[in-house]
């Protein structure tokens, strides 16, 4: 036998020998775990020989299926760590799959359907998709506020959504997204794929407009203004009105270091001086300043990851294995 | 070369995986607890939200996903608590697909649970998810009803009383962000926050705090970040509100300690990560001077 096989036996046998006592050890109150809902609609998680004694909540077989199929599917990505292999890679395409589904459904149903189907044919998707949709309102503000109509008479409507015809429901700027959409289709088509090409460069051009705005004003004017800081900040106690020299000490430097730091990471990045002498000294504080930003970064990173860890392990000992009570 | 040198030089890194689930397993079922402190930047946020006039117009943008629930929930479930425990108006809504989900399992968990005499509608609503990232922060800064004809689950926004009469985001007293990535707390603040002077503060993963540090003070005023910001706001929240982490009778309520408890296994991890880098580095160390000598 190889030795990567005795290892994996030997670890899936303790954890079933820790599983085995655990049970044992705790009584009746641990045991495999099943969903219910309880009476006020929030979810619990249950043993498995207590599920059918619920007193307070409906026991939910889709939502113990998918309570297992979780868990399966946490050991089937877990189990990459071990080596690469074919359960993990149908986790992996499962996950891939349902989420760009999910996502693609959700698009659809959240947006293009009551956000330009419902702008187009209001009264189709009010019917047929999005009840909530105040054909009256729609009726009124178009009335009220439509430039661009090409003549429709709106007015005429008189507010009054469920008798109005189709064309005076219609709000008629919202052709333009799904004339750019249908054209941004285009590319799955056999020929004339250089259609695709307009609404892309729209979007580029309109992506780039927009956040280079959004750059420049929070993140370029409003830094820059945040790094202008006085290098002395006297701090008073609030009842006695005296100086607080802590505190002070502590402002004062931390705006020093601020100014320090980004002067020196800052220089790091002039290459239009030699890094010798002076310069090259204070660039080299500069790279010190990067690391610091970089370690602090990781540190953090690191944080995130396990908690992450930690969710899962979690979901595996609480909700799936239930040997840990919540 | 030593044996045992030449053994930890040419070690499987699976050994180190093996280790780092046991550092993260063994806390979780001993439930391993250690004290926590909250700090300014949390401590910043808890008075901001405790010092709002009942009645406040707090936005909560839940811009995550199950992904990374592990780590941002308890920060959601903590401000949402808080908000209710306060009175304030809650609007929730998403920038990321599954936003709206990750809403309705903090409203089943929190509000319904613990404040179930607030009405839907009256004291908070679930606008749902719009896709078009910052586009949607762009758009709900002037006319939110462009883009909202609906509420989550199809009710006309002018049917429901908190959004009839509200036309942009403008007049919120808050923004609270929860982040995940993009878009997030950084596009709440381009968009949001810095041109139009609306308080925000973020709760973020821990990937993201490092690169939100500069936003502080100035364009944000306060920050939860990762697991360990989420644990010290609990903790703020169980000083001032001994009923969010215990029932009437005494009983830990684990559902509303959730930052505090992962703190647990964080610790033991980050020794075990400390110890790798620094035996990492000593062998290292060790198997030059071997080179060298041989």
């Amino acid at each position: 036998m190889k030795r990567d096989t005795i290892v994996i036996l030997l670890l899936l046998a303790a954890g079933a020998g820790w599983l085995a006592y655990r049970y044992r050890s705790s009584g009746v109150t641990t045991g495999l775990g099943y969903l219910a809902i309880k009476s006020d609609g929030i979810p619990m998680s249950v043993p498995m020989h207590a599920a059918r004694e619920l007193k307070d909540a409906t026991f939910s077989w889709p939502r113990t299926v998918g309570i297992w199929a979780a868990g399966f599917f946490t050991l089937a990505i877990f189990s990459f760590l071990y080596r690469d292999n074919p359960i993990y890679k149908i986790a992996e395409a499962a996950f891939v799959g349902i989420s760009a589904a999910y996502w693609m459904t959700v698009g659809f149903w959240a947006v293009l359907v009551p956000n330009l189907a419902g702008k187009l044919f209001p009264r189709l998707i009010k019917f047929g998709a999005v009840p909530g949709l105040d054909l009256d309102k729609i009726v009124e503000d178009l009335a009220r506020t439509s430039w661009f109509g090409w003549g429709i008479d709106y007015e005429s409507a008189n507010g009054d959504g469920l008798t109005a015809a189709w064309w005076q429901l219609m709000n008629l700027p919202y052709w333009l997204p799904m004339i750019l959409g249908a054209m941004l289709l285009w590319r799955l088509a056999p020929k004339g794929a250089w259609i695709a090409r307009w609404p892309l460069a729209f979007i580029i051009g309109s992506t780039v407009g927009f956040r280079l705005v959004g750059f420049l004003g929070a993140d370029f004017v409003a830094q820059i203004k945040a790094s202008i800081a006085p290098l002395y900040v006297p701090v008073y106690d609030a009842t006695s009105g005296a100086l607080d020299f802590g505190r002070t000490f502590y402002q004062s430097m931390n705006n020093v270091l601020l100014l320090a730091g980004s002067f020196c990471a800052l220089l790091y990045f002039f290459f239009s001086l030699e890094h010798k002498g002076l310069a090259g000294k204070v660039s080299r504080v500069g790279i010190w300043v990067l690391m610091i930003t970089f370690g602090a970064g990781f540190g953090y990173t690191v944080m995130g990851r396990i908690a992450l860890l930690v969710g899962r392990f979690e979901f595996l000992v609480s909700d799936w294995l239930n040997v840990v009570a919540r | 070369m030593n044996p045992a040198l030449k053994f930890l030089v040419h070690l499987d890194r699976r050994w180190v995986f093996l280790l780092m689930a046991l550092a993260v397993m063994i806390p979780i079922i001993w439930r391993m607890e250690f004290p926590e402190i909250p700090t300014p930047l949390v401590r910043t946020v808890f008075d901001r939200i405790e010092s709002l006039p009942e009645g406040s117009r707090i936005l909560l943008a839940f811009d995550y996903d199950p992904g990374s629930e592990p780590e941002l929930q308890p920060m959601a479930s903590a401000w949402t608590w808080h908000c209710a425990k306060k009175k304030h108006k809650l609007y929730f809504l998403a920038l990321w697909p599954v936003g709206p989900q990750m809403i309705q399992a903090t409203v089943d968990s929190v509000l319904k649970r613990d404040y179930p005499q607030m009405r839907y509608g009256e004291d908070y609503v679930n606008l749902g998810y719009k896709s078009g990232n910052e586009g949607v922060i762009k758009v709900v800064v002037s006319n939110l009803k462009e883009l909202y004809t609906t509420d989550h689950f199809g009710t006309a926004i002018n049917d429901i009383p908190l959004t009839r009469d509200l036309v942009n985001i403008r007049g919120m007293d808050l923004i609270l962000n929860v982040s995940a990535g993009y878009p997030g707390t950084k596009e709440w603040i381009q968009y949001a926050s810095t041109p139009y002077n609306i308080p925000i503060a973020g709760g973020c993963t821990g990937v993201q705090a490092p690169l939100l540090y500069p936003y502080i003070p100035n364009q944000m005023f306060g920050l939860l970040g990762a697991i360990k910001g989420a644990a010290e706001y609990e903790k703020a929240l169980s000083d001032q509100y001994p009923e969010y982490a215990r029932d009437a009778a005494g009983k830990r309520r684990p559902e509303f300690t959730k930052g505090i408890e992962r703190m647990g296994p964080q610790l033991i991890a980050h020794c075990v990560v400390l110890g790798l880098i620094v035996l990492g580095n000593v062998i290292l160390a060790l198997h030059r001077r071997a080179l060298r000598a041989a």
